[in-house]
């Protein structure tokens, strides 16, 4: 560098560490990267919410997309996406399956009373065992799984339409379209999920 | 009198001494039945980090998660696993970002080998420089003149001194 441009560093080095902290100071670190991320959902049977004395798997539901939201009552961050899914119920555009996450059942059962089943049906963790299985830590939590039964997307935190529109409903079309006897596997995602 | 006074103070002080350790004991008591257990259950849960409260160990946190999670290493403890297994199996589902130790893998090879980098550049560059402040500085031999006035002063300064000596330097 030519002797004249030398004091011009310590701006290059400013602008070089201040990028770092606009970039980092504007991540979130509550969302951390899913180790589960285009790996098989981890299978469980559980006891269903309305009917306590059937089971729903994951396996159930091989075949079809379909959306795993992580819910309970005392989750007030649920009470915010709730509207939002049940619109999405209402169109009916894919189904949603609500794992009921470490909640009294009898309490869970007033909560969707009270503010509406977008649910196909909800399965009980009461233990919260396969909470653990899926890596969940901040309720509420949506994963987007595949016909193979590959987590594909998760949501962490509440649904927001800007989410829903941007990100897990364009995959759930992508998905949609893709063949599940198709090999080898190439998982494409979504722009908005980025 | 006195001997009689610090033997009591001593006395006193060494009873007080073991009442504050079995207070502390009562304090560290450990949960599970089998302390030996429940000390490599601390030290595994200390390794690995609350995701709920992300500046928190699981082994300090009293987050439900970070409770449930201490629950599932005891267990696992008491079925023989190992730390390797216990940690891969934290891994597995909440990411390296559970581990407060990062492995050396791809990804973190710059962040391991950062500060290295760094002291090796900063020793290149100390030395570098050093060499070309080498070269700056020549020698230049003082001319006639500069060492006429050289000697004068030095000579000056020499009778100052020896004026002096013996007294005290005045400090300047």
């Amino acid at each position: 560098m030519s002797r004249n441009l030398r004091f011009l560093i310590p701006l290059v080095i400013f602008f070089v560490v201040a990028g770092f902290l606009y970039k980092g100071l504007s991540l979130n670190p509550r969302e951390v990267p899913s180790p589960f991320i285009n790996k098989p959902a981890p299978d469980f049977a559980l006891q269903k919410l309305d009917n306590m004395s059937e089971q729903f798997s994951n396996k159930d539901m091989l075949g079809k997309v379909w959306l795993l939201n992580v819910w309970a009552s005392w989750c007030v961050a649920c009470r915010q996406e709730h509207p939002l899914l049940v619109q999405m119920a209402r169109r009916g555009e894919v189904p949603i399956y609500g794992l009921n996450y470490k909640d009294a059942p009898s309490q869970a059962k007033q909560w969707l009373k009270q503010h509406g089943n977008p649910y196909e049906l909800s399965a009980v963790d009461y233990q919260g065992n396969v909470g653990i299985d899926y890596g969940v830590y901040g309720v509420p939590e949506t994963f987007v799984i595949d016909k193979r039964g590959i987590i594909r997307h998760k949501v962490i935190g509440p649904i927001t339409p800007g989410i829903l529109n941007e990100c897990v409903m364009p995959l759930v079309k992508m998905l949609e379209q893709e063949d599940p006897q198709v090999t080898p596997v190439e998982y494409k995602g979504v722009e908005g999920c980025a | 009198m006195r001997v009689k006074l610090k033997l009591i103070i001593l006395l006193l002080s060494f009873i007080v001494s073991i009442h504050a350790a079995g207070v502390l004991a009562k304090e560290a008591e450990p949960l599970a039945a089998d302390p030996e257990m429940e000390k490599r259950v601390n030290a595994i849960t200390a390794e690995l980090r609350c995701l709920v409260c992300q500046n928190q160990t699981i082994a300090d946190s009293h987050a439900a998660l970070a409770v449930d999670l201490k629950n599932q290493v005891r267990q696992m403890v008491g079925s023989g696993k190992t730390q390797d297994q216990i940690v891969d199996y934290m891994v597995k589902r909440y990411g390296d970002f559970v581990r407060y130790r990062p492995p050396v893998k791809p990804t973190t090879y710059l962040l391991w080998a950062g500060p290295f980098i760094l002291l090796v550049v900063g020793v290149v560059l100390l030395i570098s420089n050093l060499r070309k402040r080498k070269q700056i500085i020549v020698d230049a031999p003082l001319s006639a003149d500069e060492n006429d006035r050289l000697q004068s002063l030095l000579g000056a300064d020499a009778t100052v001194a020896g004026k002096n000596s013996g007294g005290e330097v005045k400090p300047s």
